[in-house]
């Protein structure tokens, strides 16, 4: 295998450990609550937003963006839960969706209409240097946001399995009436679903700013990569995100080296079609 | 005999409206709500009475955009040739996406037809014979009245306003015909439906098909207006979102919805448009967004629910299996 092929193949596991971690909070979501969040692309796009105007009002980088990234979404994951999902979870499908589409929209063109259509980017240097191991050259920002991704998602998973909190959100998503009464809260633990996808979305979205450009509509984009994170690797399963969004991570980098560039969103979206014709609980997903 | 007289008194308002307000921003804004009102009412035939929400349906729109400046910008053809034509591709597309997407339920369903138009758009980006990014454009000056390219907005008005009439007809046909029952049989409980013997799939894709033969032919309308068609105005998931909400917000699954929202969505974008200029854009999305996000949580069944004295509709089980 040529070098330029490992480069690319390792480029796209970093990605990928992104598109795991923003897809792991809708696979949340979608397993525990039956919804599907149209607008979770979007909240990875106020991540970014939140890591560049952290960095152009306070400067300080990465490690002040990406927290403050992740709390602020958070904060928005619970507010959009009490306001909007906790209503429309009840309601018909068409509300549902509308909802959720509603508030992609509105989220999007508010961002559009303040800061403009415009692509931006985080300075160069904000994760400065290029690392290089055995050949292979690395840039930080993209090891970085890999690397932090990967660690993140791991420990959602142990938070799901091994804690309290864990057993208790699954139980939920299980049987609310049983879970309701064993002396949980439903209400309680579907929020704080909704504050961990937002806020993992949130980090994402801080850790790809820094080299990604910077625009209102890349959302729409990333809710169909989580889309097909979640088909292919199955409900409710952070694992299953997390090994598929790394499998798409590397398909996207493949494709988009040997067919060409504009062709790998094509590739994300068919292959998502396929997935969703042929087996549609995903690799790791039960029925 | 009370809905005789309210539909003569639509019909009434409809045709005087463009000789009493006669400005020409007046008789443009009435030939686009005529125009989203079709598009809306072609996917209420299967976004609202058979309750399958595509995100998708501007696909077929850019079929008979395309179809009708694809056919005078390559061939020298008026488009009355090409309007069959989109109309034709329009539904062996639908035939073919429709097919395997409408076995998935509700959200899945959903997602599906998002990605296909995406793949739609970006296919069409890339492809230079059909003009790529910039798109294709029509006839600079009419010709003759078959270019279907007019200075003023009148002949428009009247060309879509008989358009309208055939949709809505047809769609009142429809669901008084067995069709109409198995629709809302199957939008109710799928399962149900099926059980008691209703060809689910078959009527589901007849209604696709149908639904996307009318929005090519709003798709083809808009393009001659307009006078052009690029993978933006005529494969942009916007699109898609304007007549989905123009469809939800009047009432989707009743005759009139659509047309009642797009006789408010309209105006409220044209007019903030004008108001506020190129930064208007963002803003008008922002109100859509909203106005969606209302709509959602507290009339879910459209602002004609209001008024119609309908049984509660009743929470989708669809959206509690997977598919």
């Amino acid at each position: 295998m040529s070098f330029v092929l490992v480069q690319v193949i390792v480029g796209g596991l970093l990605l990928g450990a992104v598109y795991a971690l923003f897809s792991s909070g809708l696979t949340l979501v979608w397993g525990m609550m039956n919804i599907v969040n149209f607008a979770h692309g979007d909240f990875v796009m106020l991540g970014m937003y939140v890591a560049y105007v952290v960095y152009t009002l306070m400067g300080g980088g990465p490690i002040l963006g990406a927290p403050l990234a992740t709390l602020v979404l958070a904060t928005v994951g619970v507010v959009v839960y009490f306001a909007l999902i906790r209503d429309i979870m009840k309601g018909p499908m068409l509300a549902q969706i509308l909802g959720t589409f509603g508030l992609a929209l509105l989220l999007r063109y508010s961002v559009f209409w303040w800061f403009g259509a415009n692509f931006l980017s985080m300075p160069q240097d904000i994760v400065g240097g290029t690392y290089a191991f055995a050949g292979l050259r690395i840039e930080a920002s993209r090891l970085l946001a890999g690397v932090v991704a990967l660690l993140v998602t791991l420990g959602l998973h142990l938070l799901l399995t091994r804690t309290s909190l864990g057993s208790k959100m699954l139980a939920v998503a299980e049987d609310q009436t049983a879970a309701q009464l064993m002396g949980i809260r439903p209400d309680t633990m579907q929020a704080i679903a909704w504050a961990i996808a937002a806020g993992a979305t949130g980090l994402a979205g801080a850790l790809i700013a820094n080299f990604f450009y910077i625009v209102p509509t890349v959302g729409e984009t990333l809710s169909i990569v989580a889309f097909v994170t979640v088909s292919l690797g199955g409900f409710g399963s952070v694992p299953g995100a997390l090994v598929a969004g790394l499998l798409i991570g590397v398909i996207e980098s493949l494709s988009g080296y040997l067919i060409g560039a504009v062709y790998k969103d094509i590739v994300v979206y068919v292959l998502f079609l396929f997935f969703l014709w042929f087996r549609p609980q995903g690799l790791m997903g039960k029925m | 005999m009370r809905r005789l007289i309210w539909l003569s008194v639509v019909a009434a308002v409809a045709i005087a409206y463009p000789l009493l307000l006669s400005s020409p921003f007046q008789q443009r804004l009435g030939a686009l709500v005529l125009l989203y009102a079709i598009a809306a009412s072609a996917w209420n035939i299967v976004g609202g009475y058979a309750g399958q929400v595509s995100v998708g349906h501007v696909v077929f729109f850019g079929c008979g955009a395309y179809a009708a400046m694809g056919s005078y910008a390559k061939f020298g053809l008026s488009p009355l040739f090409g309007i069959p034509g989109g109309i034709v591709l329009a539904v062996g597309l639908a035939a073919i996406i429709g097919m395997p997407t409408l076995r998935l339920s509700g959200h899945y369903f959903s997602m599906a037809t998002i990605a296909v138009a995406e793949t739609m758009r970006l296919i069409v980006t890339n492809t230079d014979w059909l003009g790529a990014a910039v798109g294709l454009s029509g006839p600079t000056v009419p010709r003759n009245i078959f270019d279907l390219s007019f200075l003023s907005s009148l002949p428009y008005y009247y060309l879509f306003l008989v358009v309208l009439a055939v949709t809505l007809f047809i769609t009142w046909w429809m669901t008084n015909s067995r069709m109409g029952f198995y629709l809302r049989a199957i939008k109710d409980s799928e399962r149900a439906a099926r059980s008691l013997g209703a060809p689910a799939s078959r009527t589901k894709l007849y209604a696709y098909m149908l639904s996307a033969a009318f929005t090519s032919v709003a798709g083809a309308l808009y393009a001659m207006m307009f006078g052009f068609v690029d993978p933006e105005s005529g494969l942009g998931i916007l699109i898609s979102v304007k007549i989905l909400i123009m469809a939800a917000l009047g009432g989707a699954g009743l005759l009139f919805g659509p047309l009642v929202g797009a006789a408010i969505l309209v105006p409220l974008e044209e007019i903030s448009n004008s108001w506020l200029g190129g930064k208007g854009a963002g803003l008008t999305f922002v109100l859509y967004g909203a106005i969606i996000v209302l709509i959602a949580r507290f009339q879910p069944g459209g602002l004609l629910s209001l008024f119609t004295r309908r049984r509660k509709p009743t929470a989708d089980t669809g959206a509690r299996h997977a598919p």
